[in-house]
C-alpha cells in the first residue's frame, strides 16, 4: 500500500488538475457563448446569399461558359479537401471526429483512383494526417493568430483555395468541419465548395416567400456578370460560415470534455481519499496493538 | 401603400442597419441608382461608394455609409444591400485616407486607389 505521504500528494496533484479543467470549463463556456453570437450574427447575410444565390441559378443555365467555380473543370479526378479544426487540443473528441471523416472522404476518393490532396486550417487534425499521407498535403493556414473569426480571415482561405483552382490544381473541393447542433452535439460535415452547388430555388425561407410573386428581375450588370463577382463572394460566406460553425463547437466541445475531467478528478479525489483514511486508521491500529501487546507481555 | 421602403444593410459579420426609410440612393457599378417604395425587383453589383439614406422624406438625406462594394437586391419586400464592410461617413478620416492614397499609389494597387478616391469623393459630396 502506498505510503501515507504519497497519497496526500497525489490528492494535491489531482486536486489542481481539477481547478485547472474547471477553469477551462468556465473560460470555454465564456467563449462558446461569444462564438454562438457571432454565429447568429452572422445568418442574416448568409441567408441574403443563399436566396439571391438561389433566384440566381433559376435564371442561369450552367453551360460551358459559366464562370468555372459553378460549372467546374469537366473533371473529377483532381479532389482537394480543406480540412478547418482547431489550434488548440484538450477539446474531446472534436478535432478527432472532423479529421476521421476527411480520412474516411480520403481513403474512398484514393480507392476510386482519384488524386486526393490536402489543405489544412489550423493544425490540430493535421497531425494524424502528417504521419501517414504526408505526400498528399499541400499547405497548411495558420489560424492560432486569430482570436475572433473575422471575414477577411474566411477571405484568405477563400482566395487560396480559388487561386490553386485557377493555377488548376484541383478540379472539385470538399470542406470539412463540425457543425454546432448544441453545446453537447457537434456535427462532422462536408459540404462541397467547388464547383458551386447553386441552391435550387424554394430551399430557403427567403426564397419561398419570393415564388409567390413571381417578378421579372433587372440584372444590372447581366446575370453572368453578377454571378462571376457572387461566386467567390460565396465561396468565402461558406468559409466564414464553416469558421464561425468550427469555433463554436470547438468551444462545446472542450466545455462538455472539461465538465467530464472536472468530475472524474472529483471522483478520483474521493477515492484517494477514501483510501488515504483508511492507511491511516490502519497505521493507528497497527501502533495500538503494538503498544497494548507491549504492555500485555510484562 | 405606404410610403417607406424596407432596407437592410448586411455585412457578413451582421445586420448593419434594417428599417423604414424614404429613399436609398446605391452607388451601383453602372451608375449610382435611387431607390423609392415599390421599385421593380433588380439586382446589381455595387462600386464602392457611399450609400445616400433619406429616413424621413426623399428630399432630406440623413446618413451616408461608405460601402467596399458589394450587392443590392430590390424585391417585392424591399432592399438589401450585401456589403462586405461598411463604414458611417461622417467615421472616415480624410487625412487618413490621403495618406493611404499615396501608399496606394505607390504600390501601384488598382484596387486599394480607386477604393480610397471613392473615399475622398464621398467625403466631398
Amino acid at each position: 500500500m502506498a505510503s501515507l505521504k504519497a497519497l496526500k500528494m497525489r490528492i494535491t496533484s489531482v486536486k489542481s488538475t481539477q481547478k485547472i479543467t474547471k477553469a477551462m470549463k468556465m473560460v470555454a463556456a465564456a467563449k462558446l457563448r461569444r462564438a454562438q453570437e457571432a454565429a447568429e450574427a452572422a445568418r442574416p447575410y448568409s441567408e441574403r446569399m443563399a436566396s439571391v444565390m438561389a433566384s440566381l441559378g433559376a435564371t442561369v443555365q450552367v453551360g460551358p461558359e459559366s464562370p468555372r467555380l459553378l460549372a467546374g473543370t469537366g473533371k473529377d479526378q483532381v479532389h482537394l479537401l480543406v480540412i478547418a479544426s482547431s489550434e488548440r487540443g484538450l477539446a474531446g473528441g472534436f478535432n478527432t471526429n472532423i479529421a476521421r471523416l476527411a480520412r474516411k472522404k480520403m481513403e474512398s476518393l484514393l480507392a476510386a483512383g482519384k488524386t486526393v490532396k490536402l489543405l489544412f486550417v489550423g493544425k490540430k487534425a493535421r497531425a494524424p494526417f502528417m504521419r501517414t499521407h504526408k505526400e498528399l498535403i499541400i499547405g497548411y493556414l495558420d489560424q492560432s493568430h486569430i482570436k475572433n473569426v473575422a471575414f477577411a480571415d474566411a477571405k484568405v482561405i477563400a482566395d487560396e483555395v480559388t487561386t490553386r483552382y485557377e493555377a488548376g490544381e484541383f478540379d472539385v473541393a470538399h470542406l470539412f468541419f463540425a457543425r454546432f447542433r448544441s453545446a453537447l452535439v457537434q456535427e462532422p460535415t462536408e459540404i462541397q465548395i467547388i464547383p458551386a452547388a447553386l441552391p435550387a430555388l424554394g430551399t430557403t425561407d427567403v426564397a419561398v416567400a419570393k415564388d409567390a410573386v413571381p417578378a421579372a428581375v433587372e440584372y444590372e450588370p447581366d446575370e453572368e456578370a453578377i454571378l462571376a463577382e457572387l461566386l467567390p463572394r460565396n465561396l468565402a460566406v461558406q468559409v466564414f460560415r464553416a469558421l464561425l460553425e468550427n469555433a463554436a463547437s470547438e468551444q462545446g466541445s472542450r466545455m462538455t470534455a472539461m465538465d467530464n475531467a472536472t468530475r472524474n478528478a472529483g471522483d478520483m479525489i474521493n477515492k484517494l481519499t477514501i483510501t488515504y483514511n483508511r492507511t491511516r486508521q490502519a497505521a493507528i491500529t497497527k501502533e495500538l496493538i503494538e503498544i497494548i501487546s507491549g504492555a500485555e507481555a510484562l | 401603400m405606404a410610403d417607406l421602403l424596407n432596407f437592410e444593410l448586411v455585412s457578413p459579420e451582421r445586420l448593419l442597419s434594417s428599417g423604414q426609410v424614404a429613399m436609398v440612393v446605391v452607388p451601383g457599378s453602372e451608375g449610382d441608382f435611387g431607390v423609392l417604395p415599390g421599385h421593380a425587383p433588380m439586382m446589381s453589383t455595387i462600386r464602392p461608394g457611399a450609400i445616400s439614406i433619406y429616413e424621413a422624406d426623399s428630399n432630406t438625406l440623413t446618413r451616408r455609409i461608405f460601402v467596399d462594394g458589394g450587392f443590392a437586391e430590390v424585391n417585392d419586400k424591399g432592399l438589401t444591400i450585401l456589403a462586405e464592410s461598411a463604414t458611417p461617413v461622417t467615421d472616415l478620416d480624410p487625412a487618413r485616407i490621403a495618406v493611404d492614397l499615396v501608399a496606394a499609389r505607390a504600390a501601384k494597387d488598382e484596387v486599394a486607389i480607386a477604393r480610397f478616391e471613392a473615399m475622398q469623393a464621398a467625403i466631398v459630396n
